[in-house]
């Protein structure tokens, strides 16, 4: 007799991410590609327009910077690439065609890796190949009558589809694997990867199959995610419906699904019968691509130092701590400030104050304003000298708290802050040890008990001190001060 | 003699001369298409009043203060009248390519050579008749209506630029330019007894060319002698930033290559262009035009061509592949015709398509997306792509130890209009012997070389890659010695 048992089940993902690149101009004219704000139709020409008779001419910007995103993900770059013509009918496409690439794409066979708990894993990346994006459509109601209007400014902005192989085994995996695709667009400067304006775009194919099957699941493919975390819960969503469907002994069909942000579920779209039929053939208007190994070189010493790299560094280099010098490198912008903090004192002491600093106050400050870094009024060297005057003693750690608040909010050289509120630290013995002397005279008990041998008379008197200084007494003076008149 | 009769090269010297000036010339040519353009029809719009407005500002600028020490209008072509194929965008001119799609259609930008000639100082005279998107043998394709050859008006003038050699045919116009991507440029030059080059692929740009088949379509004059087609040929040629395919190499003068004998030169005679089905007196015009080249001291040896014969199922995969999706563009969203009554966008691309397009057009996307079909592209388009590098290695072996290879531009002269109307295989076979120098983007030429039955027979020289000079200096030498482009058609 057997027991039935909840069948437990593996679970495959693969993502195709669209990535915007900010060129300056559009992939095959010289329109502008940055689209935000513009009245429609504004940024447009015969050649994004579709009309007859014009002709596209490669953007190599945008050819550069897929190359990098390649490099970056360890992918081979083959000498040959070449476009195609993806055919399909949609008022938003002018030409009735996409120019794409279909068997020779410019990046082949690399990978990102991923951090999940603490264990490592390399997602592999299928291909990354060059697209051209398309207009945009708006559905409205026009002097009552139902009505689409059709934007062309995005039309021709250059995209490119970084396509994961289906190694990707949970919805918190696919939220690591996107976090780094999109931190590398950054960091490599070659696209906002905004998620919210549609600078990155997510579809996700998934199926489940019980643990140990050799037979994969049926793939369903999800769309219209428009955040990460939308990705992370969309796919948790459909992985628990796939599996309740499987358990209670449905077949699964392929299909399209779409994430409903507000009802937060994915809803049936269309069923996917075989693939789509796209006529892909060479674009005769476009010669083939022939990637010249000085050219790749040029590119990849181009390269900046990459967000793993540098974090390993800033480990070794300056002995933070993991988990710091991931915050650090969260961005190539924080990376930045953090080491043009420092300067030329790149000591592993003066660096765990800096990020300190940067971590806790400055994040912490950001934050709460909803700013990014670049808002950030204050400069990097300009923490670096509030650092200094705490080292040196000239203000106290809370003094320099309140003069950072200051800074923050105007972007005020620390100096004339402390200067301005009078708040230097006391460190001159004359002027202590009258204060000194006062205190000791105004508190007769403590002086005695500290005399009969209680230290904690001690933390009393000093108390006393920095109360009558407002808190700008240096406390190491203060002590000894105290201790050498009691003796 | 009428001002119409000069040639291009005629017409400059008066111009430079003073003799005349364009705004003359401008109005016997108008004069001359008010005369017999109602019979003829190559015209599908006149630009008149456009035409009078640049001539008086070439004039202006040729004769008046502004001639001192300008150099804009140094070009021979300054002050000429021309036309163009209705399938070259003009800005602020309709632009129909034959199609009901684009009836009503005005660009917002010029083609690089409409804008070229604009700033060599030509006068454009309006936009001729075509084979709807340049599909087409005879100018019978036109959605608007068909064009008559000059020679016999109850005959096809060719195609699909058939409005452009009947113009020039005609003395509408003293140069036009055509396209070919078949034959286009070479059959109607042939079958209208004038001088057709369609020049290697890239050498002259194709941007605001409609597109028919991007890897096959090319630009090119008609003329009336091969030296006027060499002087246009100065203007138009270069590269171009637009047009990713133009070859970027130095543009000759083609004038310097206008010498009048073939002392040194080898000329190959492909057995395979002698096929069967040829009008007799077409053969016999193409073997005395042989004789007449040898004795002006060229060298003519029979080859073969033995991948020749699948140049035309080739060029009907891959012409209409490309189509298909040139031609996806033409949805009723964005410009031309539009049919706003259907209640579903998809309703409205399908109407648009089926009333704006005509049953050639049709035909040919249908085959075109078939043969890029999944399940039958590695059957059509990949296997027509292996023939067609076949066809181009036919090629590069003649022209390792020749200059140039003559034949015939058509097997037939120009056939009754109707004749061949509805068995499009039969109007096909009209570019047997034009349709493998569009697959290889080699040089060709057809130049007037006899009558047969009264009608016009075209000699072809094609050349090697890059090679216009040399087709050129052969197409120059057999005219000279010749009369047959002293011809005038009876009108
Ligand atoms: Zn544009």
């Amino acid at each position: 007799m057997t027991v039935a048992t909840e069948t437990e089940y593996e679970v495959v993902i693969g993502l195709e991410t669209h990535i915007q690149l900010q060129t300056a101009s559009k992939m095959f004219c010289g329109c502008s590609a940055d689209y935000a704000n513009a009245a429609p139709n504004s940024h447009v020409c015969p050649v994004c327009l579709g009309m007859p008779g014009v002709l596209p001419v490669i953007n190599s910007k945008a050819i550069e910077y897929i190359i990098k995103l390649g490099l970056a993900l360890h992918c081979e770059i083959p000498e040959y690439s070449k476009f195609d013509r993806k055919n399909y009918f949609y008022p938003d496409l002018v030409k009735g065609y996409q120019i794409s690439q279909f068997d020779l794409p410019i990046c082949i066979n690399g990978w990102l890796e991923i951090e999940v708990e603490g264990r490592r894993k390399r997602i592999g990346i299928t291909r990354i190949h060059q697209e051209e994006d398309t207009g945009k459509l708006t559905h409205t109601n026009l002097n009552g009558e139902e009505v689409t209007l059709v934007d062309y400014n995005r039309s021709g902005v250059p995209l490119m589809e970084c396509v994961s192989e289906p190694d990707i085994s949970t919805p918190a995996e696919a939220r690591a694997y996107l976090t780094k695709l999109r931190q590398m667009v950054r960091w490599l400067g070659i696209g906002t990867g905004n998620m919210d304006e549609g600078a990155l775009r997510c579809d996700a194919n998934v199926s489940i199959m019980p643990k140990g099957s050799k037979v994969f699941g049926t793939k369903i493919e999800i769309k219209n995610m428009n955040s990460i975390s939308a990705v992370h819960e969309a796919l948790g969503f459909e992985i628990k419906r796939q599996e309740e469907e499987l358990q209670a002994g449905a077949v699964l069909k392929q299909q399209t699904r779409g994430w409903d942000e507000e009802k937060r579920v994915t809803v049936f779209q269309r069923l996917k019968e075989g693939s789509s039929d796209y006529r892909y053939f060479p674009e005769p208007d476009l010669p083939p691509l022939q990637l010249q190994a000085d050219y790749l070189a040029q590119i990849r010493t181009s390269l900046p130092e990459l967000p793993e790299a540098r974090r390993d560094r800033f480990i070794q280099e300056y002995d933070l701590s993991l988990y710091e010098a991931e915050l650090l490198t969260g961005s190539r912008a924080t990376a930045d400030w953090f080491e043009e903090s420092l300067g030329e004192e790149k000591t592993p002491q003066r660096a765990r104050a800096t990020a300190n600093w940067i971590l806790n106050e400055l994040f912490a400050h950001l934050k709460e304003k909803g700013a990014e870094l670049d808002e950030a009024k204050i400069q990097p060297r300009q923490l670096a000298s509030l650092i200094d005057l705490v080292q040196k003693g000239t203000i106290t750690p809370k003094s320099a708290k309140e003069v950072f608040e200051e800074m923050f909010a105007t972007g005020r050289e620390a100096a004339e802050i402390v200067k301005e509120k009078g708040l230097p630290q006391l460190s001159d013995e004359a002027a202590l040890a009258t204060v000194v002397d006062k205190v000791i005279a105004e508190s007769p008990k403590a002086v005695a008990d500290f005399r009969a041998g209680k230290e904690a008379s001690l933390n009393f008197l000093i108390g006393g001190v920095m109360k009558a200084t407002r808190g700008t007494a240096n406390k190491d003076v203060v002590t000894r001060l105290l201790r050498e008149k009691l003796s | 003699m009428e001002l119409y009769d000069l040639t291009l090269k005629e017409a400059s010297e008066k111009l430079r001369k003073h003799e005349v000036s364009s705004l003359e010339l401008t109005e016997a040519q108008l004069r001359r298409i008010e005369e017999v353009d109602e019979k003829v029809k190559a015209y599908l719009s006149v630009t008149a009043d456009l035409a009078l407005q640049q001539a008086r500002l070439v004039d202006a600028s040729m004769y008046g203060e502004a001639s001192s020490g300008s150099s804009q209008l140094r070009s021979p072509l300054a002050g000429i009248p021309m036309a163009l194929k209705d399938v070259f965008s003009t800005r602020g001119v309709r632009t129909t390519c034959g199609s009901k799609i684009l009836e009503n259609f005005v660009p917002i930008y010029d083609a690089t050579v409409a804008q070229r000639l604009k700033q060599a100082g030509t006068i454009l005279l309006g936009k001729t008749n075509m084979d709807e998107f340049a599909m087409g043998s005879s100018t019978e394709n036109s959605s608007y209506f068909p064009t008559h050859n000059p020679w016999d008006l109850e005959t096809v003038p060719g195609g699909s630029s058939g409005g452009s050699s009947a113009a020039v045919a005609a003395r509408e116009c003293f140069f036009a330019l055509g396209s070919d991507t078949g034959g286009s440029i070479r059959q109607p030059a042939s079958l209208c007894g004038v001088v057709g080059l369609k020049p290697t692929y890239g050498r002259v740009s194709r941007y605001g060319l409609v597109a028919f088949a991007s890897s096959l379509d090319h630009v090119g004059p008609f003329t009336r002698t091969v030296e006027d087609c060499a002087l246009v040929m100065n203007c138009l040629a270069g590269h171009d930033e637009r047009d990713s395919t133009s070859i970027n190499a130095p543009v000759p003068d083609y004038t310097k290559a206008l010498i009048p004998d073939l002392k040194g030169i080898r000329l190959a005679l492909p057995k395979e262009y002698f096929v069967e089905g040829m009008d007799p007196g077409v053969e016999q015009a193409v073997r005395a035009a042989v004789t007449k080249l040898e004795e002006l001291g060229a060298e003519v040896d029979e080859v073969s061509m033995p991948h020749t014969k699948y140049a035309l199922s080739t060029y009907y995969i891959i012409a209409p592949a490309e189509a298909s999706a040139n031609l996806a563009r033409y949805d009723g969203v964005k410009y031309g015709l539009s049919d706003v009554d259907a209640q579903t966008m998809w309703e409205s691309f399908f109407q648009t398509r089926d009333k704006g397009f005509g049953k050639e057009v049709k035909r040919r996307i249908m085959i075109g997306t078939y043969a890029l079909s999944s399940g039958y592209y590695d059957a059509y388009y990949i296997k027509a792509q292996k023939a067609r590098t076949m066809i181009k290695g036919d090629f590069d072996k003649v022209y390792e130890k020749f200059d140039a290879i003559i034949c015939a531009t058509s097997p037939t002269v120009a056939f009754k209009i109707g004749a061949k109307a509805n068995d499009p295989l039969a109007m096909y076979l009209s570019d047997v012997l034009t349709i493998a120098a569009n697959m290889s983007g080699v040089p060709g030429i057809s130049v007037p070389c006899g009558f047969s039955e009264g009608l016009p027979v075209g000699l072809q020289i094609l050349g090697p890659v890059l090679g216009e000079e040399k087709v050129l200096r052969v197409a120059y030498a057999y005219e000279q010695a010749t009369n047959w482009h002293k011809q005038n058609p009876p009108l």
